[in-house]
């Protein structure tokens, strides 16, 4: 069970994400300072207030825009997770691949402050005593979130092909 | 079973005779791209590398390309540092597309992969850019991925998690007006299907307003099909694709045999008649909220940005160059223009369209991405309304979340930087271009 921090509409860019300017920092150990940087989370964050595994609520294409990992990383810094109720591909990728924890949840409804509890099938809003089905992610991408994501898996994958050829 | 332009890509790439949506394959990568953003890749590429006793070695060096463009010259001494690191990288590597700052082959990513001749089609390209889906336009399956996952491809040569899209066949039908060109097209469409309206499919182009797009106009709907959603754009190569390949790349031998069956499966088909089609105008902050020109009009601007892998192009910079032509700019507007590669620049000069720009009033600038992402050579202030070529106009896109951008074509900025409010062309170019000297 956890608490919902931010509620967002569709279309979110990772403009609001993680701005453009901040780019040049890249290092995934970096980044969490910038998250939501224009924006009041961003000082709630920095200042410890918001937990671990703290909930962002947001509707249609979430991730929308550019490749940037930075916008992952930022928002994987402080564990927080995510529902949507749809998600833009390269983020949802780069999600899958650095393990920030991502929920699609076509039907989600929820306020601030509500508390929500993921299981396999179904987010449940304690606050509001609803449930709402959610869309698990395919097998292949699940393989990659087992080995501890994509560097991880990308090693496995190496030192596989490097047996083979010697 | 049929198959369309991608499908067959993934096919060939995956060592498969066919393939299905939805499947999840591990194609070979034909070339990767990336800029400034090399600096995460090189530390994630490291990572792979650490506890395997193998030495740090990139799979293919002449499959790599790097080119800067993001930040260039560098705006911050990280910048400055990361573009050392990177340099020091490529050396190492022996990675042979390297593009630095320079005035004889530098430029923003897209630009230079397509005029060096390094995509070719039925090539499967990955890019550390979303806008990687430019190079749909030579027939390529081009996509945008992250720095990790560019440092897994940098590692084994192949993408490992890729969902085969399924495909929307967009036919594009009727001629082009004047004044009217590809970004009003790619925003009609864009308005038309949402910005999350082609989301994990690919927009295969067909129809006769395709068969006459030069590739420059080609470049600008592929590139623009993420901010539909779109893995990737993508446009069957024809007579087109190989006369710019031969007279821009001076590629000779080239494979002819690459089109979508005639019995491919299309998760829908869309039509759009583009020869009724005005100027169009994406308003803050989606691109989807797009508008023609007409209503737009009288929008008080502050900046107006011409430029970029969007719209930075020769004939881009010819449009805005003949309607700006023995004319000044309005004192309330300031009008920034990045070629989009240094090719460009060369080329604009020697057609005499650098000098007419800058005695309009313009200022002319080093070939790369500029304030589009908001980074140096042109934020905006508090309040400001731009209006630029590029493909973004989302909230703090240009560096200041209480600034706004509006969205449109090179001819339509051109326009507006002459009164200072959003203008439509087909008012005011028509004369000039048909040489009439009392025009306007």
């Amino acid at each position: 069970m956890a608490n919902v921090v931010l509620t967002l509409g569709d279309d979110i860019s990772t403009d609001h994400i993680y701005p453009g300017r901040y780019m040049a920092t890249v290092l995934p150990a970096e980044t969490p300072q910038y998250a939501f940087a224009d924006y009041p989370l961003n000082k709630k964050l920095n200042s410890g207030q918001i937990p671990p595994q703290s909930i962002i609520v947001a509707g249609e294409n979430f991730g929308c825009g550019s490749s940037r990992e930075q916008a992952v990383s930022a928002l994987k810094g402080w564990e927080l997770v995510i529902i949507a109720r749809s998600f833009a591909r390269i983020f949802f990728q780069n999600a899958v691949n650095l393990g920030l924890k991502l929920v699609i949840c076509p039907t989600i409804e929820a306020e601030e402050g509500d508390q929500l509890e993921v299981t396999e099938e179904e987010v449940i809003n304690h606050s509001k005593s609803k449930r709402f089905p959610i869309i698990p992610l395919p097998a292949a991408r699940k393989a990659i979130i087992e080995a501890g994501g994509l560097i991880a898996y990308t090693r496995q994958r190496l030192l596989e092909e490097r047996k083979i050829t010697h | 079973m049929g198959m369309t332009m991608v499908e067959k890509i993934l096919s060939r790439a995956s060592d498969r005779t066919q393939v299905f949506p939805g499947e999840v394959l591990e194609p070979r990568v034909d070339l990767a791209m990336s800029h400034e953003n090399s600096a995460l890749v090189i530390n994630q590429f490291q990572e792979i590398f650490k506890g395997t006793g193998l030495e740090p070695k990139v799979w293919d060096p002449s499959r790599i390309a790097i080119i800067f463009d993001h930040r260039v010259p560098a705006e911050s001494a990280k910048t400055a540092t990361n573009q050392k690191k990177i340099r020091q990288f490529v050396r190492q590597q022996g990675i042979q597309k390297f593009h630095d700052i320079r005035g004889d082959e530098g430029g923003i990513c897209h630009q230079v992969l397509a005029e060096s001749g390094y995509v070719l089609p039925g090539y499967v390209v990955v890019g550390t850019d979303s806008h990687t889906t430019t190079h749909g336009a030579f027939g390529a399956f081009a996509f945008g991925i992250g720095a990790t996952e560019m440092a897994s491809v940098w590692t084994l040569g192949r993408v490992l998690n890729v969902e085969v899209p399924a495909t929307i066949k967009v036919n594009l039908r009727g001629k082009i007006p004047p004044f009217v060109g590809a970004k009003d097209v790619i925003l009609a469409l864009i308005g038309k299907i949402s910005a999350q309206g082609a989301n994990f499919k690919v927009l295969e182009f067909h129809g006769d307003t395709i068969q006459r797009l030069p590739t420059s106009g080609r470049m600008t709907l592929c590139n623009m099909a993420i901010e539909a959603g779109a893995t990737s754009g993508i446009v069957p190569p024809d007579e087109e694709t190989w006369r710019y390949l031969h007279t821009e790349c001076g590629l000779t031998e080239l494979n002819r045999d690459l089109f979508p069956d005639p019995d491919a499966t299309y998760a829908e088909v869309v039509e759009l008649d583009v020869s009724t089609l005005t100027p169009m105008v994406a308003f803050p902050h989606t691109v989807d909220n797009v508008k023609s020109v007409e209503e737009a009009y009288g929008i008080a601007v502050d900046q107006i940005m011409i430029g970029s892998c969007t719209n930075g192009r020769l004939d881009d910079i010819e449009i805005a160059a003949k309607i700006l032509r023995g004319k000044k700019i309005a004192r309330t507007v300031r009008l920034l223009v990045f070629p989009a590669s240094y090719r460009i620049y060369h080329q604009a000069l020697e057609k005499g369209y650098i000098k007419e720009l800058l005695e309009a009033g313009a200022v002319v600038m080093n070939p790369g991405c500029g304030p589009c992402l908001g980074v140096h050579e042109g934020v905006l202030g508090d309040g400001e309304v731009g209006l630029s070529t590029t493909n973004r106009n989302f909230k703090g896109r240009m560096g200041n979340p209480n600034a706004e951008v509006y969205l449109c074509s090179p001819a339509v900025a051109a326009a507006s930087a002459l009164s200072g409010v959003i203008t439509d062309p087909r008012q005011i170019g028509l004369p000039l271009i048909e040489s009439n000297p009392e025009g306007d």
